[in-house]
């Protein structure tokens, strides 16, 4: 997958964890913990939905990287390079 | 291999059961009873549904609110904030015979309430206020201190103190006459701040949808099985055993049995757990009328009352019953939506303290008998706080603590479990973990999230 495409990957999954947010508007470079009413156990729902729809494991000294929109996919782009998007 | 099995199938090992399955466990749900839900279940008589637990879902808010435990559990099953339809409540209020504070869902009411009926304590109302909203939730040792140390360096109106402990102890408080300060934190959230709000079609609506989802993730339930032993070799869980003798196993299992209930079923205990299991337990006496309780001139969604300025939550010292103080439910007084209109009957129902072991020694004879005259004590005790309802009561059910252990299987029939909680779930077994009351929430979205809640700490990653 794409950095384009492991994007759109999270903003879905974010749609499926909290479904009242407006995603539209959502700033790539800001903190999702200061633009969206997530807690750790939203967080923990990111890295569970990775691992049940793309088996890629992320272990939890590595959940600092998902703060933002832009570091979640610079982090992810290797370890979903092989995925084929559907 | 099941990666777990969940011994219960109330609200917290439904919730428990549902975040794993979703992520693609093999989860098996165990439960003794022949339905679901344990506390919070419903049954039919006389053609009629009752509910069990159900008075009132706490912690209610609005459709769109992003914070709070409703949205939480929203969030975590994956459930639209219609799918358990709460209508919120009318208003309620706490009633000792020096003085009345009106509540409803929103906290305003009960601040101007407080200036009204006690204007020297608005300011220490709004340091109790931040207090609360300052506590952390899963602070063991903040969790214990005592409230009334809290309560008594924050009021100096004792009267006030007893009324706002009244109907969060009558509510959630496994322990007797204090409350600990993060109970009290948790419910004080819940009743004052967030509030009442009850599904048109009671709790059964609430379990349907969970029990729907549950299957349609591949969760297996099992009923009408009891847990006869968990089968521990070395500090960890190997099996677990059947009543009817069977043997499955699990990687892990979490368990809503209650904490000294589940320590019991291993099989390396073999010493009576020398810890006090709760003591709380009550009566229900439910009224139906020929009319809706608002023709009476009843608007109340529930009443919490007292009839002396001292607040006693104690088992009963000499009788059956404790009835000075009392909740009085009526579940048609709800914002119900014009589709759903009122419900079928009208309906009272009526909380009294209750002593288990009493009870539970009667034959069959004296209970069919007591349970006929402390529906009638409670009514009466009661009706001094609402306008009375006897003369148009058209069927009448009385359940007792021998009622609620068969339905919940807690020692005592103990309402909310054991006075000492256990916040992080584990137990002397490294893959057996608690959930539910004696895990630490209470109430219908507390229980829902304790089961969330251990299992993404426990059975979730790996």
């Amino acid at each position: 997958m794409a950095p384009a495409e492991i994007r759109s990957v999270i903003i879905d999954i974010l749609g499926d964890i909290a479904p009242d947010e407006d995603l539209s508007t959502l700033d790539d470079a800001v903190a999702f913990r200061d633009q969206l009413e997530l807690d750790s156990m939203d967080f923990l729902d990111i890295v569970m939905e990775l691992r049940k729809r793309y088996r890629v494991q992320v272990p939890e000294e590595d959940y600092p990287a998902l703060n933002s929109m832009a570091s979640t996919v610079e982090y992810l782009t290797p370890k979903m390079a092989d995925v084929v998007a559907t | 291999m099941y990666d777990t099995i969940i011994i219960g199938a109330g609200m917290s090992g439904l919730a428990a059961g549902i975040r794993l399955a979703h992520y693609d466990q093999r989860v098996c749900i165990l439960e003794r009873h022949y339905t679901i839900g344990g506390l919070n279940s419903f049954y039919r008589l006389n053609g009629r549904d009752y509910d069990v637990g159900l008075h009132a879902v706490t912690n209610f808010t609005e459709k769109g609110a992003k914070k709070g435990p409703l949205a939480r559990i929203l969030r975590q099953l994956r459930f639209k904030w219609e799918d358990f339809a709460l209508a919120p409540q009318k208003g309620s209020r706490v009633v000792f015979p020096q003085a009345e504070l009106k509540f409803n869902n929103d906290v305003d009411l009960l601040r101007a309430e407080i200036a009204r009926a006690f204007p020297s304590q608005v300011d220490h109302f709004e340091d109790l206020l931040r207090k609360v909203v300052d506590y952390d939730d899963l602070d063991q040792e903040m969790f214990e201190i005592s409230s009334r140390t809290i309560l008594a360096e924050t009021f100096s109106e004792p009267l006030l103190i007893e009324m706002l402990l009244c109907p969060l102890m009558w509510y959630g408080n496994a322990a007797e006459e204090d409350m600990a300060w993060g109970q009290f934190c948790i419910m004080f959230r819940s009743i004052f701040i967030e509030g009442f709000a009850r599904p048109y079609k009671g709790v059964r609506l609430i379990l349907k949808n969970l029990v729907k989802r549950f299957r349609g993730l591949g969760g297996e339930l099992k009923l009408r099985t009891g847990v006869k032993q968990i089968v521990v070799e070395d500090g960890h869980a190997v099996a677990v055993e059947l009543d009817n003798g069977e043997q499955i196993t699990g990687k892990r299992i979490l368990s809503s049995a209650g904490n000294i209930e589940t320590l019991r079923m291993c099989s390396d205990t073999s010493e009576p757990d020398p810890r006090k299991a709760g003591q709380l337990t009550f009566i229900e006496s439910i009224s139906v009328l020929d009319r809706e309780p608002e023709m009476l001139g009843n608007q109340d969604t529930i009443i919490f009352y007292n009839d002396s300025e001292t607040f006693h939550w104690r088992r009963p010292e000499s009788e059956l019953c404790d009835i000075r103080t009392g909740v009085i439910c009526s579940p048609n007084n709800y914002e119900y939506s014009d589709e759903d209109g009122q419900l079928a009957d009208g309906i009272i129902r009526i909380t009294s303290i209750a002593d288990f072991d009493r009870w539970n020694n009667l034959n069959e004879q004296e209970y069919a008998l007591e349970k006929l005259r402390w529906y009638d004590r409670s009514v009466a005790s009661a009706v001094r706080f609402t306008p009375d309802f006897r003369d148009c009561v058209i069927d009448t059910d009385l359940f007792t603590p021998t009622t609620i252990r068969r339905f919940t299987w807690h020692d005592n029939g103990a309402v909310y479990g054991m006075p000492e909680k256990q916040l992080d779930g584990t137990t002397h077994v490294d893959n057996l973990f608690l959930c539910g009351t004696d895990q630490g929430y209470v109430g219908i979205i507390g229980a829902m999230m304790s089961g969330i809640s251990m299992a993404n700490l426990h059975c979730l990653r790996d």
